[in-house]
């Protein structure tokens, strides 16, 4: 049952480890160049909790080094790696309730164990990436040189030009393919360090939330975040039931993440992701993201029509994403994301995490929830892309939604709503707009902003 | 929950959609309100124009580094005013005044607020952060999951401090 989830007690092991993981995010706020005798014990703290792992003596090396003042790419990277790691056992802890309370089948990891170290060799599909190795290395070496500034200065020490430091190595990657995610990380860790300039003063410093950005960050900028590679994915083909649509958003980036039920001869059910980006701009926002991922026009087809989607060879990775081919996507018939809800969500056997890629801000279990009362509904998460609001919410008689946790807490994030319109049941989704919303007033502003920057930039960029 | 130990904290309060025809960029950074502002006559050519925090600067040239004709002395230009206004729509009128140091009472405009004085600032850095800026809608999209797009959930309000 759901509800013992939300009312369960919370797991004295997570508040442990998450503890060990506070000395990181604590020296992150002061700086590694400065660690006071309670941050050198939090430290050896640490250390000691990975007595018994393999980490063992890179992260006793590091507390030591870094206690001394001498502190070398290394021990950052063991510290974000024990980090990492800490996380990881308590997204496994939590997955694991949340897979008993919903009855949840779920498949063993198969893939790599992790991403393949980052060689130096260009990609096995050799158009994909722009640069060569030694250009690669170069432009990883340089995200990496300037996370180790913000390690040794510390939050509190970010100044403007600090921040503006980055713009280099994160305009090289954005224009790298290949490095995408650590370029969309990036951009959005430097966009929330500028704008909480001057950090010095700030009231309440995201400590967690910097800490998380910076150890992926680190560890995407050894290895290029190589995780998810085409050559990993087998091709699939079967019918895809869509039950919602999350939205992802800082100010240069959109991800739309299709949650659905994937339906392979046979019948097997499973639960899969389809992702969708864009690189944008902090002006184009709301109902005009879509128009950036109007390349995708069949997934978006699907959407807005509420449609099943024929797949045909479409990539599937080993953590339950699809790399989407729209090419390879046909909407087919009419299914409602509430009947699949219904109908399919039961049954469907939930794919592994990556192991690098386990972290509770990661678990989004979708979910069906008919009775509403007693569920912690994130009234916050709702896109500004889609018709749902709050009021929406409050009367809504049924919810698709996924099942999230973030600082103790369990919520449900709503991604479609069953609601009385007049007396006839509707449903309502994020995702109802994907081809532009019904309201001609807004589809014009949605519209406009993406053109009037396009114009400006086809005038003013190619001089 | 916290800003300080949760993940999905929103740092950067979401920014209200405008309308981009006059004035395709604005920010608050380095110090400034900066942007650029379309010429009302002539399609290829853009105002830089810049109110600085604290002082209060004001500068508007072309793109060119044309000086613009209609800022005299203390009194901002219809640029000036037009970045005010938008900046003021897309952040918010406390997060403006805030930044620059203005102080306004309620129902006045917040150039009224402006102990202004003309102080030429940089055009060509602001105008290439613009092209910059222009340059992201050039990148190709993608059909790969970013996972760490999950610490930036699209959110229409930031949550409440407890």
């Amino acid at each position: 049952m759901l509800s013992s989830l939300f009312a369960g007690e919370p797991d004295s092991g997570i508040g442990d480890a998450l503890g060990l993981a506070a000395a990181v995010d604590d020296g992150l706020v002061h700086g590694f160049a400065r660690v006071d005798e309670d941050r050198v014990a939090a430290l050896s703290a640490l250390a000691a909790g990975f007595g018994g792992s393999p980490l063992r003596e890179a992260v006793a090396e590091a507390a030591d080094k870094i206690a001394a003042g001498s502190i070398a790419d290394d021990h950052l990277f063991a510290l974000a790696a024990a980090r990492i790691a800490l996380f990881g056992a308590v997204h496994d802890a939590l997955l694991t309730r949340a897979d008993a309370a919903l009855g949840r089948k779920r498949a063993e990891w198969k893939g790599e164990p992790g991403p393949a170290a980052w060689s130096g060799s260009v990609s096995a599909e050799p158009n994909r990436a722009r640069l060569g190795g030694a250009a690669m290395a170069h432009l990883l070496a340089g995200a990496r040189s300037w996370l180790r500034e913000l390690a040794i200065t510390g939050w509190r020490g970010v100044d403007d030009d600090l921040v503006s430091a980055s713009s280099q190595a994160i305009e090289a990657a954005l224009a790298e393919p290949e490095l995408r995610r650590l370029a969309v990380l990036l951009d959005g860790l430097a966009a929330e360090l500028r704008a909480g300039s001057p950090i010095a003063t700030m009231e309440h410093l995201p400590v967690r939330r910097w800490a998380d950005l910076w150890s992926r960050a680190l560890l995407l900028a050894r290895d290029g975040g190589r995780a998810q590679r085409a050559e990993q994915a087998e091709p699939v083909s079967g019918r895809l039931f869509v039950l919602g649509a999350d939205v992802h958003e800082h100010p240069t980036a959109v991800q739309v993440q299709v949650h659905g039920v994937l339906e392979t001869s046979g019948g097997a059910t499973r639960l899969v992701r389809a992702s969708v980006s864009a690189a944008k701009v902090d002006t184009i926002v709301g109902p005009a993201i879509w128009r950036l991922l109007a390349g995708h026009q069949m997934l978006l087809t699907g959407l807005a029509e509420r449609r099943a989607l024929d797949l045909t060879d479409m990539p599937l990775l080993a953590g339950g994403d699809l790399i989407w081919r729209d090419d390879r996507a046909r909407p087919g018939e009419a299914a409602d994301p509430f009947t699949t809800a219904r109908v399919h969500l039961g049954a469907a056997l939930a794919p592994a995490a990556p192991p690098l890629e386990r972290h509770p801000a990661r678990i989004a279990e979708p979910v069906f929830v008919e009775d509403l009362s007693g569920v912690p509904l994130d009234t916050r998460r709702l896109p500004a892309c889609g018709p749902l609001t709050p009021q929406l919410l409050a009367g809504a008689t049924a919810c698709v939604g996924l099942l999230r946790w973030d600082d103790g807490a369990w919520t449900v994030q709503p991604l479609g709503v069953e609601t009385t319109v007049k007396k006839k049941r509707v449903g309502v989704h994020t995702s109802d707009w994907a081809l532009g919303p019904a309201d001609p007033k807004l589809a014009k502003a949605a519209g406009e902003a993406v053109e009037v920057l396009r114009e400006r930039a086809g005038r003013l960029l190619r001089k | 929950m916290s800003v300080e130990t949760r993940s999905t904290a929103v740092v950067i309060p979401p920014v209200e959609p405008r309308k981009l025809a006059k004035v395709p960029f604005v920010e608050l950074a380095d110090g400034r309100l900066q942007g650029v502002v379309s010429s009302g006559s002539d399609i290829e050519r853009v105002y830089v124009s810049s109110i600085g925090a604290g002082t209060h600067g004001l500068s508007c040239s072309t793109n060119n580094n044309r000086p613009c004709g209609g800022l005299r002395g203390a009194y901002p230009c219809k640029h000036l005013h037009a970045l005010l206004d938008e900046a003021e729509v897309q952040y918010g009128r406390e997060r403006v005044a805030r930044y620059l140091r203005l102080d306004v009472e309620d129902g006045r405009s917040l150039a009224a607020g402006l102990k202004a004085r003309h102080e030429p600032a940089p055009a060509a850095t602001v105008f290439s952060g613009f092209l910059r800026h222009l340059a992201y809608l050039e990148l190709p999209g993608s059909g790969e999951p970013i996972p760490e797009l999950h610490w930036f959930p699209s959110v229409t309000r930031v949550e409440e401090e407890r």
